[in-house]
C-alpha cells in the first residue's frame, strides 16, 4: 500500500528535477553576475577556452580507450588511467635521455616522434599484458568480478611504478621547438604546445575513425561489439579482436600521456587518476561505447571545466573557484547520468545492458 | 616423453623470474631485509623470493604427469631458470648505474642478492640456492596430502611467529616465569626473529600436532557429538564466556601500542560491516564510502571543537554530536542514493567515486574554509566523557570501538535475516525479478545506502575523537578502496569475512611497518589474484559462493551425466 503511494507521487524524480533546476539557476545566475562584473577581458576568456580545448583533446584521446573497451567487453577498464600514466612515464625517460645526450637539440622533430613511439609502445605492452593476465580468464564472470579486478590492477600498476621510479615529481625537460606562442590578431595569441596538442589529437581521432570504419579489423571490432557469439560464427577470432581493441585504446592513451606531460610538464606515478576519471566522465557524457561521442564528450568536458569555475562561480563571490573544477566535472557526470543516461550521442546503456 | 613438458617448465620459470625481478626492483627485498624471520639466517626479503620459487615449483610439478623424481627435476629446473633471471638482474644492476631511473637498483640490492660474496661467487650460490629451493617446492607437491598440509602449516607458523616476534615478546614480557623460554625461542640481542632452535621446535611441534589432530579429529568430534545436549550447550557458552573475557582484558594484556593497532583495525572492521551491507548484501558497488566517514568526522569536529578558529562555534557535548553525525551521514546516504537509483554496476561505482571526491575537494577548498577549516582541518576536538571517564587514550577508546563494532555486528546480523535483508539479497541477484516479486526497489536501495552510511558516519565520529584533529587528507579515496578490499578478501556478504579481512588487511599492515609502503601494491595484486582464484573470499557466504561456482557445478553435472 505504502509503496504504491510512493510510486504514484514519484518523489525521487521530483527531487532530482528540483536539484537540476537549482543547478541550472546557479549556472545562469553565476554566469550573468560574472559577465556583468566584467572582471575578465576577452583575451582571458579566449585563453581559457583554448586551454580547455587542448585539455579536452587529451581527455578525448583517453576517453576513446574507455569507450572502445566498453563497447566490446561491457566493462570499465579502470586501469586505463594507469596505461596512460605508464606511457607518459616511459616517454619522459626517453625525453630526458635524448635531452641529455643532445639528440633532442640536433633533431627535435625526430626526437618528438621517438618519444611518442616509446610511450605508445609502453602503453600497448601494459594493456596487452593486463588483458592477457587479468581480464581474459574472467570472460563470462559476474559483472562485479572484472570491475574489482580492474580496480586492483589499477592500484597494482600505480604502485609498481612508484616502487620502480620513486615517489618524487619529475619535471619534464624543456623542448625548444614546442615552446613559445603564435601571435593572432591584436592581443590574442595561442601557445604553440596547445596548437600541437589539439592538432595531434585531431589527427589521431581521424585515424581512429577511418580505422574503425574501413579496415577489416575495424569492421570485425564493430561486429564483436554487436554480438560476440555471432561474430565468432562468422569466422572472427574474438580474442584477437579484443586484444586489438586494447592495443588501439592503449596507443591512443600513450599518445595522450605524452601530450599531457608536454602540457603540464610534470610526471608522477599518480598522474593517471584524475585525467582517467575525467576521461571516463567524458566517455559517459558522449555516450559510452560510442567513439564519436567520446571525442565530443572530451572536448565539451575540457572546455566546461576550464571556463566553468570562473564563469559560474566567480560572480557568486566564491573564493578560489578553480579549486572546485573537479566538483563541477563530477556534478556534470551525475547530472548527465540522471537526465540523459544515453549521453549526448549514445544508446541507452547504463540501464539496459549494464 | 610427453609428460616432461620442457617449454611449459621454462615458461613458468621465466614468469617466476619476472615476478622475482619485480619484487626486487619495487624495493621489497631491500626494505624487508631489515626484518629477520630466523635470526641471522633468513630475512623477510629473502622469504618473499623463496616463497615465489616455492609456489612456482609447486605449479611446475603439477604440469608433469608423473609422481616421481621427474616432478622434483622439473621444480629444480624452474628454480634454475628463476635464479638465472635474478642473476642477470644482479649483474645488470652491478655493471650499469640505473639509479637515475630505477630508484631501487642500488648496490645494496646487489649485496643482498649475492650473499655479500661478490659477483661470480655470489651468483653461483644464488643459482644453486634457486635449484635447491625449486626442488623442495616440487618435493612438497609429491608428498602425501596429509604430510603436505602439516609441513605447509609448520612453515607458515614459523614465518608468522618470526614476523610477529617483537609483538609476542612485548605481550609476554609481563610473565616472569616465561622469560627464559622466550629468550631461548627468540634469542636476545640485536637480531630479531626466531632463533634457529626455536624455529625448528615451532616447525616440529606444529607439524606433528597437526598430523596427530588430523588422525584423531574425527574421534574427538564424535565424542563431542555424543555428549548430551545440555553439556554441549554449556561447552558452547563456556567458549563464548572465554571470548568475552579475552575481549574485556585485551587492552590490559596488549599494552598501549598494540591496543592502538587493534583500535585502528576495529575502526576498519566497523566500516567494513557497514560497506558489507551496501556491497555484500545489496550488491551496490559503492566506491565513495569514505564520503560518509568524512561527513561523520566533520560533523563531530564542527559541533564539538574548542579551537575557536572557525566562524561558527557550537561547543556541543560529544554525546549530542554523535547522533547528529550519524543522522547527517544517513541523510547524505539518501541524497546520494536517489540519483543513483536507476544505475547499475559500473556506473554506480564511478558516480559514487565521484561523490567521494566531491566531498573531499569541498573539504579542502577555500570556499568552505571558514566553516570546516579547509586544508588546515579542524583541531582541538575534545575527548568525550563517559560516566566521568575521559575517553582519550587507546585503552578507553578500545571499549568505545568494541561497543560500536558489537552494535554494528548485531545490527547487520539481524538485518541479514530480516525481511529487508532478504529483499537486499533478491536485489543483488536480479533486480528485475526482485521488482516483479513485489520488492520496492526505491525503498530497499535507499535503506541499504542509509544503513551503510550510518555505520560509516559512526566510525568517522570515533575517528574524530580518536585523533583529536581531522584533515581532508584523511579522507582520500584510498580509504574506500581499503574497506572494499577488506570485504572482498573476507568474502562479500559474509559477516565473519569482514573480521577476517580486517585482521588481514588492516591489522597485519599496521603491525609490519615495512608493509606500509607496499600496502596498496599488495592490495592491488591481492584483488586481482583473488578474483581469479577465489572470488568468493576467504570466509564466503554460502549463497554467494554457490553463485560464483555455478559454471563449475554445471560442468560437473554434465560430466556426471555423460559418464552415466
Amino acid at each position: 500500500m505504502q509503496s504504491y503511494r510512493i510510486r504514484r507521487i514519484n518523489w525521487t524524480d521530483l527531487f532530482m528535477w528540483l536539484v537540476g533546476a537549482a543547478l541550472l539557476a546557479l549556472i545562469i545566475g553565476g554566469s550573468y553576475l560574472t559577465l556583468q562584473q566584467g572582471k575578465y577581458t576577452a583575451v582571458q576568456w579566449f585563453d581559457l577556452a583554448v586551454f580547455g580545448l587542448a585539455q579536452g583533446s587529451v581527455y578525448a584521446l583517453i576517453a576513446l580507450g574507455y569507450t572502445l573497451v566498453y563497447g566490446i567487453l561491457r566493462m570499465i577498464n579502470f586501469a586505463h588511467s594507469e596505461i596512460f600514466m605508464g606511457g607518459a612515464f616511459i616517454g619522459y625517460f626517453a625525453a630526458t635521455s635524448m635531452q641529455r645526450s643532445g639528440f633532442m637539440e640536433a633533431n627535435p622533430y625526430l626526437g618528438i616522434v621517438i618519444i611518442f613511439l616509446v610511450a605508445m609502445t609502453t602503453s600497448v605492452i601494459i594493456a596487452v599484458l593486463l588483458e592477457r593476465i587479468a581480464y581474459r580468464p574472467l570472460r563470462g564472470a559476474p559483472r562485479l568480478v572484472p570491475l574489482i579486478t580492474a580496480i586492483g590492477a589499477s592500484y597494482f600498476l600505480q604502485y609498481v611504478f612508484r616502487g620502480f621510479f620513486g615517489t618524487q615529481n619529475r619535471a619534464y625537460p624543456e623542448i625548444a621547438v614546442i615552446k613559445g606562442t603564435f601571435p593572432l590578431f591584436g592581443d590574442f595569441q595561442i601557445q604553440k604546445i596547445q596548437v600541437i596538442v589539439i592538432i595531434a589529437a585531431a589527427l589521431m581521432m581521424a585515424f581512429l575513425a577511418v580505422f574503425v570504419q574501413y579496415t577489416k579489423t575495424g569492421k570485425a571490432m564493430r561486429a564483436v561489439s554487436e554480438d560476440k557469439s555471432v561474430a565468432a560464427l562468422m569466422g572472427i577470432d574474438v580474442d584477437k579482436i579484443i586484444v586489438s581493441t586494447f592495443v588501439l585504446g592503449a596507443a591512443l592513451a600513450g599518445a595522450a600521456g605524452v601530450l599531457y606531460s608536454f602540457m603540464f610538464r610534470i610526471v608522477t606515478f599518480y598522474m593517471g587518476f584524475i585525467p582517467g576519471l575525467k576521461a571516463f566522465t567524458a566517455a559517459v557524457l558522449g555516450g559510452i561505447g560510442n567513439p564519436p561521442g567520446a571525442m565530443l564528450g572530451g572536448l565539451f568536458l575540457g572546455i566546461f571545466e576550464s571556463l566553468g569555475p570562473t564563469l559560474f562561480l566567480d560572480g557568486l563571490g566564491i573564493p578560489a573557484p578553480y579549486q572546485l573544477k573537479d566538483v563541477i566535472a563530477f556534478t556534470m557526470l551525475v547530472m548527465v547520468l540522471i537526465f540523459r543516461p544515453t549521453g549526448i550521442l549514445g544508446e541507452r546503456l547504463s540501464k539496459t545492458k549494464a | 616423453m610427453s609428460t616432461f613438458d620442457w617449454k611449459k617448465i621454462l615458461q613458468i620459470g621465466l614468469i617466476g623470474g619476472i615476478v622475482g625481478v619485480l619484487i626486487a626492483l619495487v624495493g621489497m627485498v631491500e626494505e624487508f631485509n631489515e626484518r629477520d624471520i630466523i635470526a641471522g639466517t633468513l630475512t623477510m626479503g629473502w622469504t618473499m623470493l623463496i616463497l615465489t620459487v616455492l609456489v612456482m615449483a609447486y605449479f611446475v610439478a603439477g604440469t608433469v604427469k608423473a609422481h616421481s623424481w621427474l616432478n622434483v627435476a622439473a621444480g629444480a629446473l624452474s628454480g634454475a631458470v628463476f635464479s638465472v633471471v635474478m642473476s642477470l638482474l644482479t649483474w645488470m644492476v652491478d655493471s650499469f648505474d640505473l639509479r637515475q631511473t630505477l630508484v631501487n637498483a642500488s648496490p645494496s640490492l646487489v649485496k643482498i642478492l649475492t650473499f655479500e660474496q661478490g659477483i661470480p661467487n655470489g651468483l653461483i650460490t644464488l643459482i644453486v640456492a634457486g635449484i635447491v629451493v625449486g626442488a623442495v617446492g616440487s618435493a612438497i607437491f609429491i608428498l602425501p596430502e596429509r604430510i603436505r598440509k602439516a609441513v605447509t602449516l609448520g612453515l607458515g607458523m614459523v614465518a608468522f611467529l618470526g614476523l610477529m616476534q617483537d609483538i609476542i615478546q612485548v605481550s609476554l614480557a609481563g610473565f616472569e616465569g616465561l622469560s627464559d623460554a622466550i629468550a631461548w625461542m627468540f634469542g636476545r640481542g640485536i637480531e630479531n626473529g626466531l632463533s634457529v632452535a626455536g624455529a625448528i621446535t615451532v616447525f616440529l611441534v606444529v607439524s606433528v600436532s597437526n598430523l596427530l589432530w588430523d588422525t584423531n579429529a574425527p574421534k574427538v568430534n564424535a565424542r563431542i557429538e555424543k555428549l548430551p545436549q545440555k553439556s554441549r550447550r554449556s561447552l558452547k557458552w563456556f567458549g563464548y564466556g572465554m571470548l568475552f573475557l579475552v575481549i574485556i582484558y585485551l587492552p590490559a594484556i596488549l599494552g598501549l601500542y598494540l591496543t592502538e593497532v587493534v583500535n585502528s583495525t576495529g575502526l576498519f572492521i566497523l566500516m567494513g560491516l557497514g560497506l558489507n551491507i551496501v556491497v555484500g548484501f545489496a550488491g551496490l558497488l559503492d566506491l565513495g564510502y569514505v564520503a560518509f566517514y568524512a561527513i561523520g568526522a566533520y560533523t563531530v569536529g564542527v559541533l564539538t571543537n574548542l579551537s575557536g578558529e572557525l566562524t561558527s562555534s557550537f561547543g556541543w557535548n560529544f554525546w549530542f554530536a554523535l547522533p547528529a553525525a550519524v543522522a547527517l551521514a544517513v541523510i547524505a546516504g539518501v541524497m546520494l542514493g536517489i540519483p543513483v537509483l536507476n544505475m547499475r554496476g559500473d556506473y554506480l561505482a564511478i558516480v559514487t567515486l565521484g561523490f567521494g571526491e566531491i566531498i573531499r575537494i569541498l573539504a579542502l577548498s577555500d570556499f568552505l574554509k571558514p566553516h570546516i577549516g579547509g586544508s588546515q582541518g579542524i583541531v582541538n576536538i575534545p575527548p568525550p566523557k563517559f560516566l566521568e571517564v575521559l575517553v582519550n587514550n587507546p585503552q578507553t577508546l578500545y571499549y568505545f570501538i568494541v561497543a560500536g563494532a558489537v552494535l554494528a555486528l548485531f545490527t547487520s546480523q539481524r538485518l541479514r535475516d530480516s525481511r529487508l535483508g532478504r529483499s537486499w539479497k533478491a536485489l543483488r541477484e536480479d533486480e528485475d525479478v526482485a521488482q516483479a516479486m513485489g520488492i520496492n526497489l526505491v525503498a530497499t536501495k535507499l535503506m541499504a545506502f542509509a544503513t551503510g552510511a550510518a555505520f560509516s558516519g559512526l566510525s568517522g565520529s570515533i575517528l574524530a575523537v580518536k585523533l583529536g584533529t581531522i584533515y581532508p587528507h584523511s579522507f582520500a579515496l584510498l580509504i574506500s578502496i581499503n574497506v572494499l578490499a577488506l570485504i572482498i578478501v573476507g568474502g562479500m556478504g559474509s559477516i565473519p569475512g569482514v573480521f577476517v579481512g580486517g585482521l588481514l588487511l588492516a591489522g597485519v599492515p599496521e603491525l609490519l611497518r615495512e608493509f606500509a609502503e607496499y600496502r596498496l601494491l599488495i592490495y592491488g595484486a591481492l584483488l586481482v589474484v583473488m578474483m581469479q582464484v577465489r572470488p568468493e573470499g576467504f570466509w564466503p557466504e554460502a549463497t554467494h559462493k554457490r553463485e560464483l561456482h555455478e559454471a563449475d557445478e554445471e560442468a560437473r553435472l554434465t560430466a556426471e551425466g555423460q559418464e552415466a
